[in-house]
């Protein structure tokens, strides 16, 4: 009712007051702006005069204009006029005016300082009031150098209980301004802090903990009274931001983290207020608190019950928090994994996000299948929506997270239509391949880069799928002939037969693409060199041991002799070749297709020196049909198809901010009712469009993958001998037993090179981990391994001596093989990125190095430890002697010595991987590190304790990654002059130019970047970001290497490793 | 809290408080990138967005938003009570508000949250407490625009 008095009095006063400005914009919508400079003008007379009032009241229509945009600034010295009113009522009207509309660079506000230093000191608390809220708006270094003093007497002696409280809080304001001012003011700001008066001691609290956030080492010391008020005040506001306060001191004083969990645990448990609550939780989390586990799962509990709640901004925050606990605590949160799956079902978008987020972080070995399968369902759901990008993005994410590790089963992710490498045929895929197609042909571009790691991954698996999918949607092809120069490569032989196939079929679709783009072009040539491309890479793969390879090849290579002949005769042959694969959605006549099965279903990834011993076998082993490739035809779909677009577009209208439905017009304040309704989500089936035949459908996978290991979980139990039989006939196999086995599904694709002709040279196995290389973002093939042998062996047993001469004869054939493999018989190589000198009869470790792109100062070692002795082995501890710049990453609570246990038991002739992560700081030189391997060796009879001595040789090329760079921004980083140069010359160098670059790409984890002749530029990038730009110049057999980089140690280092790769050619 | 904006369903700001000093062009940026995203949300949705450094906390109260700015470390669900604590002052000032009130009396609005908050966070957490602080101004104000002189009506004993 007060209001009413006073509106009723300023009503009277003027002829337009800010009730009839509001009006009056209101009624001139059409012309706003003309209205408003009338109204601006009228203000400007107003400001003349010299009444007081009239001046207030403009005042108060200009600070009305300044929220609607309009520039003010000219009347800031009629607002100081009117702060220093001595009425009340035209004061805090200025003080408004002015917290609105003044800024740090507002020049009258050096002509305040006077007026509100009196107003400060006045005898009207109301005076004081308004001063101190103005001056928390628009204080100044300036205003808080010359005001400090009176605002520090305020504080001291102030009568008032409401002057303190709010001259302590303008305090924090002052230091923020004039730093200078918090020595002498800050202990009487501790004083207030035992005040009696709950709001002052509140305000005092609110100052020191918002201090405190920005450089808490300077409070420690007031640590124990905070600790008294924690335990003592019941206000919840207070109770947060010391719980905050607490929250920036831990990480400085381990010790408080143990005395805070207690008090922690009970607010937490006893607390009904949320806020509080999860202002608890937070902390618990972000401190260092995690030592103690049981707090931890406490935390996550709540957060259940918070993701549980139907309030959604519980449930939002409670995923926050799960995602920061993920982080240091990822097994306790990946229990939980079923509730977040549910909250992708949430209909707020903004929540089904922080669930993908969190989702990416569970991922397991053991769980990716599931997650995806999931995921896709979704996909399905979120037709037409931006919500179904970023799932797409995600999952795409969620497979290819650190290089792959997570994938186990290659061919379960061919057949997944989204991730990155597959020739996945749905309505999703259908969206993406133009994208995709690029990508694709991209991927064969480099396929050098690949094929080189693939014998120790299944990463060549891609390059089917790549193959066909290039072949299939040639059409959208940028440049048909360079990918298809790109699939005839020499190189392609290496590859295993059943992707040669597919590239010999798609090469023949690229030169039908080929043809047909050159017709009625006047000029052939480029249409005939094309013909003799082909006439003559494919005698190549005529002669290939490959049935498959071998008899598509010959069919080609006819018809393209053929339609040579009548290129010749300038006859359009074009249309005629193209009819061979027409058909859309049907790529490869029904006929053809069904005359060349490609042998699918278990991956053959043996390197190819051996698969061609392998491949005069019969195929016996290739169990499953070929996966067809056609898709379904849209005629069978249109129901469906229909269906589809509608719920899409129904969709898009729900996402759609300008779709909204009208609200319920009430006006009133409480009610809280958002208007606009949800849209039901109707649910189709759409499994049966998506459906490609003969793919097999990743649920059908999971569930099959499943049987599978539920099968294998029995007989394990059963501890047959079989073992070694079963691992030959196929399928992936448990290696390991001991208590971790349950957790790690075994890849489905071993790579094994398993001696088979010779089964009694038992200690020969090398197992070759899985890929680690990134197929869209950069072509890394990790590293490769060289093993070095120590010939002393003080555990030498007598039968095994005799087998060693046999088997080190062996292991230089594998060697052999290997590099064989890697340089396309460039002969022997030298440069490792890993080496691990190793002593029988225990365990082979082969490990990669490989630097963690999140973080640049962390690289993480997989080693593969292989029992080649007939003992069990357990007990294994790994320690690694840390040197000033690279450290092994303990457990905390480890001391600097402490060996890490690896967590697996290995039994005759069983190997496992284990990862180990360094903290390095410098990456500019290379260094050695030197380690133990202890382990117990236990035999039927007797068991000993063994020790195996070897070192971790992190070269400077293990910093660095594949990075793609395009050659405007390769010019730019050269132009930018940053950079430091430095040259090597290589001498006789024998091979061709190309080998030459797909080694320093393959070893040295570089991209090229262009390649003009016999010059190319290439570029890599360290973990820590360094470029690295290389010019490669050859001419006859020297090889000058210009080099370029940020940081010359790093690429001195970077630069000899590259010549001694080549030195030993 | 770096500021508080209130806005109508239709985008037009009703209210600003800026704790953090910046100049106009800045904060009719942000005004107009804020306002735009949080209208584009969907009404089911949580409250809580992260823009910028920032977080933003928004409720909807029938025809107006309340959107709050807090920084990283800022406990969210605190920040929705501050902006219900204000709604509740709002309402128990005007006797149920609504969004014409805050825009007829918007320096009333204002000073009722000066009066609750102070450079960004909460100086009195008591409603009472508040009201009667208004109140007592408001009469302030009344008595100095009759002519009395307002020395004369100050209570020195504080509350």
């Amino acid at each position: 009712m007060a209001l009413k008095i006073v509106k009723g009095s300023i009503d009277r006063m003027f002829d337009k007051n800010l009730q009839d400005l509001v009006r009056g914009i209101r009624n001139h919508k059409e012309d706003e702006a003309k209205y408003i400079s009338t109204c601006i003008d009228e203000i400007k007379q107003e400001l003349k005069q010299d009444n007081i009032a009239v001046k207030a009241n403009a005042v108060c229509k200009l600070t009305y204009l300044q929220m609607l945009g309009y520039d003010v600034s000219w009347a800031a010295f009629n607002i100081v006029e009117v702060m220093s009113s001595s009425k009340f009522t035209y004061k805090r009207i200025g003080y408004l005016a002015a917290s609105q509309c003044f800024h740090e660079s507002t020049d009258v506000i050096m002509l305040t300082t006077n007026q509100i230093r009196k107003d400060l000191s006045s005898p009207n608390q109301y005076d004081t009031g308004v001063a101190l809220t103005g001056l928390s708006c628009f204080v100044t270094p300036d205003l808080a150098r010359d005001l400090a003093n009176d605002i520090m007497t305020l504080v001291s002696h102030g009568d008032c209980v409401k002057r303190k409280r709010c001259s302590v809080l303008i305090m924090y304001k002052v230091f923020l301004k004039y730093p200078e001012s918090l020595r002498p003011a800050f202990p009487r700001l501790k004083e207030k802090l035992e005040d009696p008066d709950p709001g002052v001691q509140s305000a005092a609290v609110n100052v020191i903990c918002e201090l405190a956030r920005r450089n808490p080492k300077n409070y420690l010391s007031l640590a124990p009274l905070f600790f008294k008020l924690m335990t003592s005040s019941t206000n919840n506001w207070v109770l947060i931001k010391i719980i905050k306060l607490f929250g920036a001191l831990t990480p400085l004083e381990p010790r408080l983290g143990k005395k805070l969990i207690e008090p922690l645990t009970n607010l937490i448990h006893s607390t009904s207020a949320m806020s509080l609550l999860y202002e608890c939780v937070n902390t618990v989390i972000a401190g260092q608190y995690c030592s103690s586990v049981g707090s931890v799962v406490l935390c996550v509990q709540k957060l259940r019950i918070l993701i549980e709640d139907s309030d959604q901004n519980l449930k939002y925050l409670g995923l926050l928090a799960m995602s920061k606990i993920l982080k240091t605590h990822p097994k306790s949160v990946q229990s939980h994994k079923d509730l977040i799956l549910q909250c992708l079902d949430d209909k707020d978008e903004s929540i089904r996000l922080r669930a993908l987020d969190l989702l990416y972080g569970m991922v397991s070995k053991k769980n990716l299948m599931e997650i995806v399968k999931k995921l896709m369902l979704h996909v399905d759901k979120a037709e037409g929506t931006t919500y179904r990008d970023e799932l797409l993005t995600k999952i795409i994410d969620i497979c290819s997270q650190s290089n792959y590790q997570y994938i186990t089963n290659f061919e379960w992710s061919v057949s997944q239509p989204v991730t990155p490498h597959p020739p996945g045929i749905s309505v999703s895929w259908w969206t993406i391949r133009v994208f995709a197609v690029a990508q694709m042909a991209t991927l064969l571009d480099n396929a050098h880069l690949l094929t080189g790691s693939m014998q120790r991954n299944g990463i060549c698996e891609v390059l089917y799928a790549a193959a066909w999918i290039c072949g299939e949607f040639s059409e959208h092809l940028e440049n048909p002939l360079q990918t298809l120069e790109a699939m005839l490569r020499p190189k392609v032989a290496t590859l295993p037969g059943h992707i040669q196939a597919v590239y010999v079929q798609n090469a023949a679709k690229l030169f039908a693409t080929v043809l047909k783009s050159q017709e009625g072009n006047t000029d052939s040539t480029t249409a005939q060199e094309t013909s003799q491309l082909m006439i003559d890479r494919l005698p190549l793969f005529v002669q290939s041991a490959n049935l498959e390879v071998q008899e598509r090849a010959s069919c080609i290579l006819q018809l393209v002799k053929y339609i040579q002949k009548l290129q010749q005769k300038d006859v359009e042959v074009a249309e005629e070749v193209i009819a061979l694969f027409a058909g859309e959605l049907n790529p490869v006549a029904p006929k053809a297709q069904k005359k060349v099965p490609v042998p699918e279903g278990y991956l053959d990834l043996t390197p190819p020196s051996e698969s061609e011993s392998e491949d005069e076998q019969p195929k016996a082993i290739f169990a499953k049909e070929e996966p067809k490739h056609s898709r379904p035809r849209h005629t069978e779909v249109d129901e469906k198809e229909l269906a589809r677009r509608r719920e899409a577009r129904k969709q898009e209208q729900a996402n759609n901010p300008f779709y909204i439905k009208a609200s319920p017009s009430s006006q009133k304040v409480y009610q809280d009712a958002p208007g606009v309704e949800h849209i039901p989500v109707v649910q189709i089936d759409l499994s049966v469009p998506l459906k490609v035949p003969g793919l097999p459908m990743s649920d059908q996978y999971v569930k099959l993958e499943e049987e599978r290991r539920q099968k294998e979980r029995a007989e394990k139990k059963k501890k047959e001998k079989k073992k070694r039989k079963e691992k030959r006939s196929g399928r992936g196999k448990k290696h390991d037993s001991g208590p971790e086995s349950e957790e790690d599904i075994t890849p489905a694709h071993m790579v094994d090179i398993v001696t088979e002709e010779m089964p009694e040279v038992r200690c020969v196995s090398l197992q070759i981990q899985f890929s680690t290389s990134r197929i869209f973002n950069e072509l890394s093939p990790s590293s490769f391994w060289v093993f070095n042998e120590k010939k002393s062996s003080k555990h030498k047993k007598k039968k095994q001596k005799k087998e060693k001469e046999e088997k080190e004869k062996k292991k230089k054939k594998k060697k052999h093989h290997h590099h064989h493999h890697h340089s396309d018989g460039g002969g022997e190589e030298s440069v490792q990125n890993g080496t691990v000198e190793e002593e029988e009869p225990l365990p082979v470790s082969v490990y990669d190095i490989q630097g963690n792109l999140q973080d640049g100062s962390q690289v993480v070692v997989s080693v593969i430890f292989e029992n080649k002795c007939d003992s069990f082995l357990k007990s294994m501890e790994f320690n690694v002697l840390d040197s000033l710049n690279s450290k092994l990453q303990r457990p905390e609570g480890s001391g600097p010595h402490d060996g890490l246990t690896v967590p697996f038991q290995l039994p005759p002739g069983v190997s496992n991987e284990a990862r180990f992560v360094f903290t390095v700081q410098s990456i500019v030189m290379p260094q050695k590190l030197k380690g133990t391997l202890t382990f117990i060796v236990k035999n039927e009879d007797s068991s000993t304790h063994e020790k195996l001595d070897f070192k971790l040789h992190f070269t400077c090329t293990s910093y660095l990654i594949t990075t793609p760079c395009y050659s405007d921004a390769f010019a730019k980083l050269l132009e930018s002059g940053d950079l430091k140069g430095s040259s090597v010359r290589l001498e006789g160098v024998n091979m061709p130019f190309h080998h030459l670059l797909a080694r320093i790409c393959f070893h040295h984890h570089f991209s090229v970047v262009e390649r003009i002749d016999s010059c190319a530029s290439m570029y890599s990038r360290s973990i820590q970001g360094h470029h690295v730009c290389l010019l490669v110049k050859t001419s006859g057999q020297t090889v000058s290497i210009d080099a370029k980089c940020d940081e010359p140690t790093l690429l001195g280092n970077v630069l000899d490793e590259i010549k001694q790769t080549f030195s030993q050619c | 809290m770096q500021f508080m904006l209130l806005f109508s369903r239709q985008g037009k700001l009703r209210l600003q408080k800026w704790y953090v000093p910046l100049s106009d062009k800045e904060k009719k940026k942000i005004t107009r990138e804020l306002v735009q995203t949080v209208l584009a949300r969907k009404p089911k949705m949580c409250s809580f967005l992260e823009w910028r450094d920032l977080k933003i906390v928004y409720k909807r109260y029938a025809s107006l938003y309340f959107c709050c700015a807090i920084e990283d470390q800022d406990n969210e669900l605190i920040t929705l009570e501050i902006i219900h604590r204000y709604v509740e002052l709002l309402d128990k000032y005007f006797g149920s508000v609504c969004e014409l009130d805050i825009i007829f009396n918007f320096e009333k609005a204002y000073f009722i949250l000066d009066e609750f908050l102070l450079g960004g966070e909460a100086q009195e957490t008591s409603k009472k407490n508040v009201l009667k602080a208004i109140e007592q101004a408001d009469l302030l104000q009344e008595v100095s625009n009759t002519g009395l002189h307002p020395e004369s009506f100050v209570n020195p004993s504080c509350v």
